[in-house]
C-alpha cells in the first residue's frame, strides 16, 4: 500500500481547515437577526447535495475546456490549473471539493453551540471589561470546546470513510497519489473480485474507527465534566 | 391487397433479392409509412423463423431476467423484443443500469450466486473472472446442441476473432479460442480501436488522417499549438483515468502493433513485459504525445469525455473506439455531428495493418440461472441473423458481429451514407483486430496498476523507472497467486 502520506493529509488538512472556516462563519452569523438567519439557510446547501454529486458538478466547474473556475482564474494569471490531474494538485482540489461540502455541517454544530452557551460568564466579563479577545481564548473557546470535538470527531471519521469525493473526482490517482483505503477496497471488490481482500481492508477500517470513537468519546466525556465544572466556579 | 404485395415484397428484400431503397419506393407506392413498414417486416422475419423445423413455442409462457447496461444495442434489442415474444410466447423482463455502475451490479448478482438475472451483458474480458469462477455457463453446450439451437443460427457467420475472444480455457497464458476453451460468452457487438478525425479541422490545417504514431504526435502538436486561435482546443483525446479501461482502447492498439506484449509466457508462468526496451521506446512516445498535446485533465478521461470533446469540436482527432464517433457523428446535438472521418490507423511504421484491440459487448448466461434453456432461446435470437440484420439495418447496432450484416448492402449504404471512412477502416482493420493482452485472472488489477503507471510518466516520473517499479510491482501480484 502506497497511500500513507496523502491518507495523512487528506484527512489532516480537510478538517482543520474545516473547523478553522466552519468556526469563523458560525462566529459571525452567532448573532440572531434576519440576516443571519438567511444566510444559515443559504451556507447549509452545499451540505444538502450528495457529495458524490457535488464531486461532479465540480469536475464540471474545473474543467479545462468550458469549466467557469478555470476561466475566471485565467484573468489573475492562471492558465492551465492541473486540479486533480497531477500529483502536485490532486490533493488540494479534493481538499476543497471536502471543504466546500461539510464545512456547513460544522458551521451548524458550533452554531448551536455558540448559540446554546450561558450568558453569565460574558456578561460578568462585559461588567469587568474584559477585551473581546480575552473573551473569546477563555471563555467562548474553552466553553465550545465539546462542541469543537464532536464536531471534529463526526467529520474524522466521515473522512476517514471518504470515498465518493475521491473516486468521483481522481480513482485514488494520478498515480497513487489520493489512493486511499476505501478506494482500493471498492477496486479489490468491484474490479478485481477479491472480497476476501476488500473485507479484511474493511475490517481494519472498522477498529480505526471504533478505536478513534472510543478516545473521542472518553475525552469528550472528560471535557463536559471539566466545562460544568468551571462554570460552577 | 397491397397488404399482401407488400409482405411479398418485404419477403424478397429479406432474401436479398432487393435493396432498401427499392423496398422504401414500394412502401411509398403502396402508402406505408416507415413504422409500418419496419413492423411488418419484423413480424415476416418472425414468421419466417417460426417456420423452420425448430419448436420456436418450446419455453412458451416462461419469463427470462435480463442484466443490462443502458447502451444503443440495448435499446436496438428492445425495439425488436416483441418480435420475440411472438415467436417464442415467452416474456422477457430486464433491469437496465448506467455503465458507471453495471458491473458492480453484475459482480454483486454474479458473487452472490443470486439467480434473479438469467442472462446479462459482459465483456470479453469480465468472463476471464466470471468463467474459471464458474459464475457464467459454457456456452458450447448450447451451440453445439442441435436440439436446442435452431437451424439457422449460424454460429460461423459471427467474426472468428470475436469468437475466440469470448472463450478461454481458464489457464493463465493460453490463448482465447485455442483448443479446449469454453465459450463463456457470445459476442454481440464490438468496437474498433482507430482514428475519428474532424474532417473540417483537418481540411483546415491542411492534413490528412496520421500515417504513424510520430505523425500523429506531430499533428496533434500542431493542433494544440495552434488551438487559441481556432475553434479547437487540442489535438489527441484518448483515455487517461486510473482505470483498465485506459490502457485497452488506443494504447494497447498501438502497443500491439510494434509487436509489443503485456506478458511473457513461459509454460503457464507469467512475466511482465512491460520493462523491456521496446516497451520503454514506445511508453514514451506515447507519453510525449498525451502530455504535449492531449487534454489539460487527462487523468480524468474516460470513453465519456474523449467522445464528448471530439463531439463538442474540442479535440481534432481521437484514437479510441471507432463507434464512438459513429454515434456523435449521427447525432446533430453534437456540434460537429457529420464532420468525422474514420481512419484505420497503422501507428507503427514497419507494420503493414492496423491491429485493433477490441471491446466486445458480449451476452453471457448465468450459471446461477434456473431457466438456462429458455435464456438460450433469448439469446440465440438476440445473436441471431436476423435480429442481427435488423439491428444494424434498421437501428445503431453497431459494429454487428456478424459477417453476413458487412457484407449486407443495405448496411454497407446505411454506413456509408453516414460515415466517410468507417468502412474502409473496419475492412483495413478486422483481419488484425482482436484481444491483444495476456488471458489471466489478475486482468483488471494489473491493468489498472498499469493505468496508473501512465499517469505517473504523464505527470513527470522517468518513464524507465517506473516501468521497472510496475513490471517488479506485477509479478509479486502474479507469485502472490502462483503464476510467476
Amino acid at each position: 500500500m502506497e497511500y500513507d502520506k496523502s491518507f495523512f493529509n487528506l484527512y489532516f488538512f480537510t478538517i482543520i481547515i474545516e473547523l478553522l472556516l466552519g468556526l469563523g462563519i458560525a462566529l459571525l452569523l452567532a448573532k440572531r437577526n434576519w440576516l443571519n438567519n438567511i444566510l444559515g439557510v443559504l451556507l447549509v446547501l452545499p451540505l444538502m447535495i450528495a457529495p458524490a454529486l457535488a464531486s461532479l458538478i465540480w469536475r464540471l466547474l474545473i474543467n479545462p475546456n468550458f469549466g467557469i473556475v478555470n476561466y475566471l482564474l485565467s484573468f489573475i494569471g492562471i492558465d492551465d490549473f492541473t486540479w486533480a490531474s497531477h500529483p502536485d494538485t490532486v490533493l488540494f482540489t479534493l481538499i476543497m471539493v471536502d471543504v466546500w461540502v461539510f464545512t456547513p455541517f460544522i458551521m451548524i454544530l458550533l452554531l448551536a453551540g455558540l448559540r446554546s452557551l450561558p450568558r453569565q460568564p460574558f456578561e460578568a466579563a462585559e461588567l469587568d471589561g474584559v477585551p473581546e479577545y480575552y473573551k473569546f481564548f477563555r471563555i467562548t473557546l474553552p466553553m465550545l470546546f465539546p462542541f469543537i470535538l464532536t464536531a471534529s470527531l463526526f467529520r474524522l471519521l466521515e473522512s476517514i470513510q471518504q470515498f465518493d469525493i475521491i473516486y468521483a473526482l481522481s480513482q485514488g490517482g494520478p498515480g497513487e497519489s489520493s489512493m486511499v483505503f476505501q478506494v482500493s477496497a471498492y477496486l479489490q471488490t468491484f474490479q478485481y473480485t477479491n472480497i476476501g481482500k476488500a473485507a479484511a481492508m474493511m475490517v481494519v477500517l472498522w477498529a480505526i474507527c471504533y478505536f478513534l470513537c472510543h478516545v473521542f468519546v472518553q475525552q469528550w466525556h472528560k471535557l463536559k465534566i471539566k466545562t460544568k465544572g468551571e462554570l460552577l466556579q | 391487397m397491397s397488404h399482401s404485395k407488400m409482405k411479398s415484397a418485404i419477403d424478397t428484400f429479406l432474401k436479398g433479392k432487393m435493396s432498401r431503397r427499392d423496398l422504401l419506393i414500394k412502401a411509398g407506392r403502396y402508402g406505408i409509412g416507415f413504422a409500418a413498414l419496419t413492423k411488418l417486416m419484423g413480424m415476416q422475419v418472425t414468421s419466417a423463423l417460426a417456420a423452420q423445423d425448430f419448436d420456436w413455442k418450446k419455453h412458451s409462457g416462461t419469463t427470462i431476467k435480463l442484466l443490462m447496461n443502458k447502451h444503443p444495442y440495448m435499446d436496438s434489442m428492445i425495439a425488436e423484443l416483441d418480435n420475440f415474444k411472438a415467436l417464442t410466447g415467452m416474456n422477457v423482463e430486464y433491469d437496465i443500469f448506467a455503465e458507471d455502475v453495471y458491473f458492480d451490479k453484475v459482480t454483486a448478482a454474479l458473487s452472490s450466486k443470486s439467480s434473479e438475472y438469467d442472462a446479462f451483458m459482459t465483456g470479453a474480458y469480465m468472463t476471464w473472472t466470471y468463467g474459471p469462477a464458474g459464475w457464467c455457463a459454457d456456452l458450447n453446450d448450447f451451440i453445439q446442441d442441435s436440439n436446442k439451437t435452431n437451424p439457422s443460427y449460424n454460429w460461423n457467420d459471427v467474426v472468428g476473432n470475436l469468437r475466440d475472444a469470448c472463450s478461454w480455457s481458464g489457464v493463465a497464458g493460453d490463448v482465447p479460442g485455442a483448443a479446449g476453451s469454453k465459450q463463456w460468452c457470445m459476442p454481440w457487438g464490438f468496437e474498433l480501436n482507430s482514428v475519428t478525425y474532424n474532417m473540417r479541422y483537418f481540411e483546415k490545417a491542411g492534413m490528412k488522417p496520421p500515417g504513424d504514431l510520430v505523425e500523429m504526435t506531430d499533428q496533434a502538436e500542431y493542433f494544440t499549438k495552434n488551438a487559441g486561435s481556432n475553434e479547437w482546443s487540442y489535438g489527441i483525446g484518448t483515455r487517461g483515468s486510473r482505470s483498465w479501461a485506459t490502457i485497452h482502447p488506443g494504447f494497447m492498439s498501438a502497443y500491439a502493433n510494434y509487436g509489443l506484449v503485456d506478458f511473457e509466457n513461459n509454460g503457464g508462468k507469467l512475466k511482465a513485459a512491460m520493462n523491456s526496451q521496446a516497451s520503454k521506446d514506445f511508453h514514451k512516445q506515447w507519453v510525449k504525445m498525451i502530455a504535449s498535446s492531449g487534454p489539460a485533465n487527462w487523468s480524468g478521461y474516460t470513453w465519456y469525455e474523449v467522445g464528448n470533446d471530439i463531439g463538442a469540436g474540442a479535440s481534432a482527432m481521437i484514437f479510441d473506439a471507432d463507434i464512438l464517433g459513429y454515434f456523435f457523428n449521427g447525432n446533430p446535438d453534437n456540434k460537429e455531428a457529420g464532420n468525422f472521418g474514420f481512419h484505420g490507423f497503422t501507428p507503427n511504421p514497419s507494420a503493414s495493418a492496423p491491429t485493433p484491440n477490441v471491446w466486445i459487448w458480449s451476452l453471457a448466461m448465468s450459471n446461477f440461472s434456473k431457466k438456462k434453456d429458455a435464456a438460450w432461446y433469448w439469446m440465440q435470437w438476440c445473436n441471431g441473423p436476423e435480429n442481427a440484420m435488423a439491428g444494424g439495418v434498421k437501428h445503431n447496432q453497431v459494429n454487428p458481429v456478424r459477417e453476413s450484416v458487412w457484407a449486407s448492402g443495405d448496411f454497407d449504404d446505411k454506413i456509408r451514407g453516414t460515415s466517410p471512412g468507417y468502412m474502409e477502416q473496419y475492412n483495413s482493420s478486422i483481419d488484425g483486430s482482436k484481444i491483444h493482452f495476456t488471458a489471466q485472472p489478475l486482468f483488471f488489477e494489473t491493468t489498472t496498476e498499469w493505468a496508473a503507471a501512465l499517469q505517473e510518466m504523464q505527470t513527470g516520473s522517468n518513464v524507465d523507472e517506473t516501468l521497472d517499479k510496475l513490471a517488479s510491482k506485477i509479478d509479486r501480484m502474479m507469485k502472490d497467486v502462483g503464476l510467476a
